[in-house]
């Protein structure tokens, strides 16, 4: 339920990475090396363009109408049939079972990054640097290169992008006295002394989140599952996920951290009332705070999130990228789309205006951007804040080729952990158990450390 | 019908004449056994053949016979989650039974004013659907803005966790008492209403009390009814599956993913995509329930024929 949730906020926020620096044309002419053999030329992806045809497209992302209004405008003869079958899982599971019962699935569908291993898995996807894609990739931010590509394959093309960022309710931080922390001891000690103030206060919620648990022992530089192939390997022990657990230990047993479940309207409901007092998340937060969390206008500011030892170090958190699928007929058109979609600079920038993270490097560059100020963050130039944590994303982080079942069963392993207020490492080894016992069942060769 | 079998029993032999009155009786089923057959049989039939094989994200499809049936006996989620509805049941079947039994009883004596509306406030939690009612007992249950919150506020501790591991199953019964207790209480309510009125003269007569009425004419009268509504609460224990489904989008700490063996089957094929096991283990539900109601049944029935 939880990785649910998790989905539904991607929703609304809705980050197409897409924009490239340079205009469709340029771009389309700039592509043409490819990837050789039997490969589709940039031509040949022109041609079906211009002559048109009918796709349907699966996206749950607010901006996807305005990007579609001026994609038809420029192709007219190519008719896509946007439709919203449910966030993250919801979708997910449609997908799967359209993709089982062998018809019925969409041309171009929206995939989470860390969903994507799954479906290349299951040969679901069409491998794109046949189409002569793989020169896309000096436009997108770095990290969002690395999740579409899978086994050595580019499978998607990046829309946007989740490095984490601090979201802080400062009317709260300066009525107590807390400074924002730079690194997570000093988080510990704010979070003691809040709470201490006031027993209602809580410095941030945490009630088992299997996509921000991920995010944090990515951050803390620990790489638990390791994938080749068919063959994983997981260790929920190595340093990287002991570092974290150290920390979080303290404010699980200490009983500092809000237990809300996340994304209910209880959670929106704490943001605004400044019980919650702050969020660490990815930077497509900034839509849901102003549409979710509409009370707490002017509060709420951005700042890099805490480290370990004070230099930079960032993880992700969400983004997604939209793939082709193998089921599709026209898979040239849709890959025509695609690129459109995720590469063109109109599209991008549609997407960005309309409050998506972008994951093209162009966008996140792009001064009008970077200078907005919005109201309900006290004027804050916040993007230049979240563009400059998607600088310091650390490089090397893989997900599991099934990553979505294990999110679903996280709670399962973690729940005694979070219900009792005891520390987090026997609910990693439950967690590790889970998964490793799973991937075996499914054909992986799995081992557990 | 009558004259025509007399007409062929004149003229025809005895095969031909069975089979072909035979034919007739199956047209006449004919539309209910298509339903039945389609939404019945097929998909049982279905789901046993699906449970039969083994469809891995690496390797595909292959047959492992009743390797499926052997996981399930052995799986420690499984009978966790069936250990839990066995104990929901004890408790909460007894529970909404003797409520309703009494509300229904209490209906019944003619003591009370405007019975109908009684009756109709009762009844109207079964005619909210399951779904609903979770969402909207989930909220009430919330410890931080929910009526849960509101008492603890007003008793000043937290007294209330109702969606904690600890009390997750006393809430979970709570809502079912809830919802069913008006339909069961028609039940029974009903079934009152057919005892002959003359036991009730006889038993004036001979100076009864309304307790003794109660149970030795009431009770013992509507025994057939309560084996039905037995039995009904027995499968629906087994089958529990919208509320702790809604409460664990809420509570996630509270509910695991198999918490009760429907839950289970439906979290390994919609977020583990392993359909076969699933169907292997909606099938050992299905026997295992089956023969449950069915000891209660003959259980029940035998002591009524006693």
């Amino acid at each position: 339920m939880a990785s649910e949730s998790t989905g539904a906020a991607f929703t609304r926020r809705g980050f197409l990475g897409l924009g490239a620096a340079a205009a469709a044309t340029t771009m389309l002419a700039a592509c043409s090396g490819g990837s050789g053999g039997s490969a589709a030329s940039d031509d040949d992806i022109e041609k079906a363009m211009k002559k048109g045809g009918s796709i349907t497209w699966w996206t749950w992302t607010p901006q996807a109408k305005k990007q579609l209004a001026a994609f038809e405008k420029a192709y007219p003869k190519v008719k896509v049939k946007l439709r919203n079958v449910g966030s993250g899982g919801t979708q997910y599971t449609k997908l799967s079972n359209a993709i089982k019962a062998g018809s019925g699935a969409p041309d171009v569908a929206q995939i989470e990054y860390f969903a994507l291993p799954q479906f290349v898995l299951a040969k679901s996807l069409v491998e794109l640097s046949d189409f002569g894609f793989g020169s896309l990739k000096k436009l997108y931010a770095n990290g969002t290169w690395d999740s579409v590509n899978v086994n050595g394959g580019l499978y998607g093309l990046p829309q946007d992008y989740g490095p984490m960022a601090y979201f802080y309710n400062k009317t709260v931080y300066d009525k107590y006295g807390i400074s924002v922390p730079t690194t997570w001891d000093e988080f510990v000690a704010a979070a003691k002394k809040l709470h201490a103030a006031n027993p209602k206060l809580y410095l941030l919620n945490d009630a088992g989140d299997p996509g921000f648990t991920t995010s944090m022992i990515w951050q803390a530089g620990g790489r638990p599952f390791k994938v080749d192939g068919t063959t994983v390997t997981v260790d929920l022990q190595d340093s990287g996920t002991k570092k974290w657990t150290s920390t979080w230990d303290q404010l699980v047993e200490g009983k500092l951290l809000n237990q809300t479940t996340a994304w209910t309207d209880a959670w929106y409901a704490q943001l605004g009332n400044g019980e919650i007092a702050s969020v660490v998340t990815g930077s497509w937060m900034p839509g849901i705070l102003e549409t979710s969390v509409a009370q707490a206008s002017g509060q709420w500011r951005v700042a890099p999130i805490p480290t370990y030892d004070g230099t930079p170090a960032n993880a992700a958190n969400g983004g997604s990228s939209h793939a082709v699928l193998k089921q599709g007929k026209n898979q040239t058109l849709a890959a025509g789309f695609l690129k459109w979609l995720c590469a063109n600079t109109t599209s991008t920038r549609i997407f960005r205006e309309q409050g998506g993270f972008p994951s093209t490097k162009s966008d996140l560059s792009a001064s009008a951007w970077l200078s907005d100020a919005p109201a309900y963050f006290g004027g804050q130039k916040i993007n230049k804040v979240l563009a400059d944590a998607s600088d310091s994303v650390l490089s090397g982080w893989q997900y599991l080729p099934y990553q979505q079942y294990a999110n679903s069963v996280y709670s399962d392993a973690m729940s005694a952990s979070y219900s009792n207020n005891t520390s987090l490492n026997p609910g990693l080894q439950a967690w590790q158990k889970a998964i490793v016992s799973y991937g075996n069942k499914q054909g992986f060769k799995v081992t557990g450390k | 019908m009558t004259t025509m079998s007399v007409r062929r029993r004149a003229g025809t032999p005895g095969t031909l004449r069975r089979d072909r009155r035979d034919w007739k009786g199956w047209a006449f089923i004919a539309p209910f056994a298509l339903v039945f057959l389609a939404m019945t049989v097929v998909p049982i039939v279905y789901a046993i053949y699906l449970s039969l094989f083994r469809d891995q994200l690496v390797g595909g499809n292959s047959f492992v016979g009743l390797q499926n049936y052997l996981d399930v006996l052995s799986d420690a989620k499984f009978w966790s989650g069936m250990w839990r509805v066995a104990i929901f049941l004890v408790i909460q079947v007894p529970i909404m039974l003797i409520l309703s039994l009494i509300a229904a009883l209490a209906l019944d004596s003619l003591r009370l004013y405007a019975v109908g509306f009684y009756r109709i406030m009762l009844f109207l939690p079964y005619a909210v659907p399951g779904v609903v009612a979770a969402l909207i007992w989930g909220f009430m249950y919330g410890t931080q803005f929910g009526l849960a919150a509101n008492i603890n506020d007003f008793l000043g501790s937290q007294v209330l966790q109702p969606l904690t591991l600890r009390w997750i199953l006393v809430s979970i019964g709570n809502i079912v008492v809830w919802e069913f207790m008006g339909y069961n209480m028609l039940i029974f309510y009903s079934a009152l209403k057919v005892i002959p009125a003359e036991l009730y003269e006889a038993a004036e007569i001979d100076g009864a009390g309304s307790w003794r009425t109660i149970f030795s004419i009431k009770i013992p009268g509507i025994r057939g009814a309560i084996v039905i509504a037995t039995m009904f609460s027995v499968i629906g224990s087994f089958q529990l599956f919208n509320e702790p489904q809604l409460l664990q989008g809420l509570a996630p700490n509270a509910v695991s993913t198999y918490f009760t063996p429907n839950m289970y089957a439906y979290n390994l094929s919609f977020a583990g995509q392993q359909f076969n096991y699933a169907a292997a283990v909606a099938i050992v539900m299905g026997v295992i329930t089956a023969v449950i109601a069915y000891v209660v049944q003959v259980r029940g029935t035998r002591q009524e024929n006693r």
